[in-house]
């Protein structure tokens, strides 16, 4: 590990410049954030020479803005530092909710939202909480920035539609219209401190009859990607999002899963368990939409 | 091997320090500070024996690269205690034999005040989730726990 070098810079354009002359050279370039994933991986598995690009020196990575349509949240914003914002709290308390559960008091110093999808785990929970919440990515380009929902990002296990040369500055997020709750329940075997075995995330918005008239449904840990699945959304959608409608996002979520057995859990298990994990975040979202 | 000069603060004081890459800042505290009072569980951040605040925010610092402390305030357990006397977490600590064999001690330490500066009257599930990051094989936590509450209890009094 003796040439690993590094490089900490000021603004996007820098950083732009940092990773095209890497490229250039034909050297491999890395993105840090936090740390929590890429500091593991390069002691363990993926030791290979590289320069680690720190991303936590600029103001937009480091920027969250709540504006009258829209919210933005910095990629490298620790989760420790998002669960003290009361008012992103109250927007998305799922999307929140799903940062908080990832790792101790320690690791949330340091971990973000932005590392977790670039990170680009199956099992990351923040990414069908990102993808409810109709979260945007803003990605930095030399030709100005692109934007790609969350959703399209993960193109497998570990990758993303990112090229070598851009990194993520931050997630755009709609501001969650009235009567609109969100929740993300994962299930791990244990009460802290370990990755999902099945995970889903529920958003939905009611009108003043109290009719669903918006619903996304993401589950994640249960296929290659995290997925948005319509055919829950759509079994929500028209309904009091009640027992039924419930029952109907839960057997959709079942059938649109495809896991695969680990020692994490079987893909019988899994299958079950995602559809029953967006049943209870289904509930707790209405709950908090008609609070 | 090139090497990356790092300016920090530690505990308080202005360090310089010549730091390869790859290093962690646990490894520029132990191996060119010499502070050795935060140890090396895991290294992969599941064992929180190595936590400092780094800016103020509990971190693994085995999961911290040392060039990143450049600008940074760093507080490891060296600048818990007063000159002259124990911290009152280290104190209850001692009173409680909340340890045995004492690797996780430290950061255990680190993490308790931190809890305590930012919230002084925690329950106790609020304790046990604060510090599950920190793992004890030897106590089984419920002294470190009652240690916590007790320091919490008398910082209360005496405030």
């Amino acid at each position: 590990m003796s040439s690993y070098t590094f490089a900490a810079p000021t603004s996007i354009d820098e950083a732009l410049s940092v990773l095209a002359n890497s490229s250039r050279r034909g050297e491999r370039a890395q993105v840090l954030a936090g740390g929590t994933d890429v500091i593991v991986q390069m002691r363990s598995f993926d030791n290979e020479p590289r320069l680690l690009v720190d991303v936590k020196k600029l103001a937009e990575t480091n920027e969250v803005s709540i504006g009258e349509d829209e919210v933005f949240i910095g990629s490298a914003i620790a989760s420790g530092v998002l669960n003290e914002n009361d008012e992103l709290k109250r927007m998305f308390p799922g999307l929140l909710e799903s940062a908080d559960l990832i790792g101790s008091t320690q690791i949330q110093g340091r971990a973000s939202i932005g590392g977790n999808l670039c990170n680009s785990s199956p099992a990351g929970d923040t990414i069908p909480a990102l993808i409810v919440n109709s979260s945007v990515c803003v990605i930095a380009n030399s030709n100005g920035n692109r934007e790609v929902p969350v959703e399209d990002f993960v193109t497998g296990v570990g990758t993303n539609c990112m090229s070598a040369e851009e990194f993520l500055i931050g997630f755009k997020i709609p501001r969650p219209p009235a009567r609109t709750g969100d929740a993300y329940l994962r299930f791990i075997p244990r009460t802290e401190m370990d990755i999902a075995v099945a995970g889903a995330g529920v958003s939905v918005t009611f009108d003043d009859s109290g009719v669903c008239t918006r619903a996304r449904v993401s589950i994640g840990a249960v296929a290659p990607t995290a997925l948005l699945v319509a055919d829950a959304a759509n079994a929500l959608i028209g309904t009091q999002v009640d027992d039924s409608a419930l029952r109907a996002a839960e057997a959709a979520c079942s059938a649109a899963a495809s896991p695969i057995t680990d020692k994490r859990g079987t893909v019988e298990y899994r299958r079950k368990v995602v559809g029953v994990l967006c049943r209870r975040a289904g509930t707790i979202a209405r709950d908090r939409a008609l609070a | 091997m090139k090497k990356v000069h790092v300016s920090t603060t530690v505990n308080g004081q202005p360090e310089e320090a010549l730091c390869e890459v790859h290093q962690s800042l646990l490894d520029l505290l132990r191996d060119e500070l010499g502070l050795t009072g935060t140890k090396e569980g895991c290294g992969t951040g599941d064992c929180g024996a190595c936590t400092v605040l780094l800016d103020g925010r509990l971190v693994c610092s085995c999961l911290v690269l040392g060039v990143e402390a450049e600008g940074k305030e760093v507080t490891t357990i060296e600048g818990i205690a007063d000159p002259d006397r124990l911290h009152v977490v280290q104190q209850k600590f001692l009173e409680h034999a909340a340890l045995q064999c004492g690797i996780c001690t430290p950061g255990f330490i680190v993490a308790a005040k931190a809890l305590l500066d930012k919230n002084p009257d925690p329950d106790e599930t609020t304790i046990r989730y604060w510090l599950a990051g920190n793992l004890c094989r030897c106590t089984g936590y419920d002294k470190i726990v009652r240690a916590v509450q007790d320091a919490a209890q008398e910082l209360a009094q005496s405030s």
